[in-house]
């Protein structure tokens, strides 16, 4: 018998949009301005969450900021355990990464593997000056020695919990609730 | 979603959203071929095995730079300077070869039926790179995949199938592929290239060239198999090259944005000019460049291990 499972909002729009007006403020302010910066999203919906990002550092430094989206599923590590393989979904780095500094954004982050392979994957386009990371939700239970540079909001959770996190764009509503399982 | 079978042995059987599937992941692919570094990590560690028993360039290239650009382990195995000379039998020859850890065999052979029967005797993932007169799936994959490219989508579609289809294995993986994803399929070639009760396949047949190419948009034009002639079933080269060539006088009965295709290696002169081949209309080097991401998307989709999720 399925066991009952309970879900749990911990953000809403206006939460959501606080967090990200918040990151670019320490984007912006830790690399003193957007000089040389560009945004690169992780698919799916980190790419809107960089969308999203990148307009708001344009908003207040009033430059023109390069977006760029990537599909890590190339670059994960359990391509051979996996019975069925994930659908690839589109690259598109149209800018070059060379001496940029590169903002990662995603939506989750849980065991850190997904950023490694993204890392891998962007330094295989060039070589950044830097790479910094910013993600929505930290939900810990790391499983390599990755952290965020800006976190929207810590949430601690079972390891066998899923967050869920919905972006407008997408799921038609901005907002990240837990499931408790 | 994920393909029915861990082999490609053929087009025939698939459906529409596997076949789509395939297509839209060679899309990726195609953009990875453009970046500066054109290797992705995602098969590292996996073993593939190129089995060739016949000659081949294209393919056998296109298959070999796939694997590369998916980090994969290679190994190359030519019939012609192997112990298959010294009368080892195919079977054994095969297993031997698993036996050393391997994980994924691409195999060529001039016999029908040789990727089934390796699918038989072996656990590795087998992928068709041409058997016989049977089927030689990538290349009619990388076909669709060129035609989409252009077109947008391939259903309604006229397209004509010129040459030897009796002995062409690019003819038929062509034709289910084609089929399947929606488009309308003729063939034309000289009565003793066609096999009898082809048209039972549900494609429309045609001796009359002019008469075939009415309005089509995309002609695949095959090669006449030098090699395969001896059995006297052509007049002459020349005498095929009048009723059967394609020439640039010939396209004016095509859609006004037509496309030219060749699966290679072409017989400049015999079933079409050098004027055609490298005209404007012809893609014949697209579908060298697709190949190569096409049979990416094969190996990677394949690549799926048997094992556990966590």
């Amino acid at each position: 018998m399925p066991r009952k499972q309970k879900s749990m909002v911990v953000m809403d729009t206006k939460t959501i949009q606080r967090a990200l007006v918040r990151i670019a403020h320490e984007i912006v302010e830790k690399n003193k301005g957007a000089e040389n910066m560009a945004v690169i999203g992780i698919q799916n919906r980190g790419a809107y969450l960089a969308e999203r990002v990148a307009k708001l550092i344009e908003e207040i430094e009033g430059v023109e900021i390069p977006l760029g989206l990537m599909d890590i599923t190339l670059y994960r590590d359990d391509v051979q355990t996996k019975l069925e393989q994930p659908v690839v979904q589109k690259t598109e780095i149209l800018f070059d990464v060379v001496d940029k500094v590169i903002i990662l954004v995603d939506d989750v982050l849980f065991t850190g593997r997904t950023v490694r392979a993204a890392l891998d994957q962007i330094i295989d386009f060039g070589r950044p000056r830097s790479i910094q990371f910013a993600v929505l939700i930290d939900r810990g239970h790391r499983e390599l020695p990755i952290r965020a540079d800006y976190v929207g909001k810590n949430i601690p959770t079972a390891k066998e919990d899923r967050v869920k996190v919905k972006i407008k764009e997408v799921d038609g509503e901005d907002s990240v609730s837990i499931i408790k399982q | 979603m994920k393909l029915k079978s861990k082999h490609l042995l053929g087009l025939e059987g698939m459906s529409r959203k596997e076949i789509n599937l395939i297509l839209d992941t060679a899309e990726t692919f195609k953009e990875i071929l453009s970046r500066p570094i054109r290797v992705v990590p995602t098969l590292r560690g996996v073993t593939v095995v190129n089995l060739f028993y016949e000659p081949s360039t294209r393919t056998r290239i296109s298959f070999e730079l796939a694997e590369k650009r998916l980090s994969a382990e290679v190994v190359n195995f030519s019939a012609a300077i192997s112990s298959s000379r010294k009368g080892e039998t195919l079977k054994d020859t095969v297993r031997n070869i698993e036996a050393m850890k391997t994980d994924m065999v691409v195999v060529r052979h001039q016999a029908s039926g040789v990727p089934y029967f390796l699918t038989q005797c072996l656990d590795s993932s087998i992928i068709n790179a041409g058997d016989g007169a049977h089927e030689h799936p990538t290349q009619g994959l990388l076909d669709l995949f060129t035609i989409r490219e252009k077109y947008k989508n391939v259903k309604g579609l006229k397209v004509v199938i010129v040459g030897d289809i009796k002995y062409s294995r690019v003819a038929r993986s062509d034709m289910w592929g084609l089929s399947i994803m929606g488009a309308d399929v003729s063939l034309c070639g000289p009565s003793t290239l066609l096999p009898v009760e082809i048209d039972k396949m549900g494609v429309k047949v045609y001796s009359d060239l002019n008469k075939a190419l009415v309005g089509a948009d995309v002609v695949i034009v095959l090669r006449i198999q030098l090699e395969r002639q001896k059995g006297g079933l052509l007049p002459s080269l020349r005498e095929y090259t009048n009723k059967f060539g394609i020439t640039k006088d010939r396209l004016k009965r095509l859609n006004e944005n037509f496309t030219i295709m060749h699966p290679g290696p072409i017989n400049r002169g015999v079933e079409i000019t050098p004027e055609v081949a490298d005209g404007p209309h012809s893609v014949i080097l697209d579908q060298v460049t697709n190949g190569v991401a096409i049979r990416m998307a094969v190996l990677y989709l394949l690549s799926g291990g048997e094992g556990k999720v966590e």
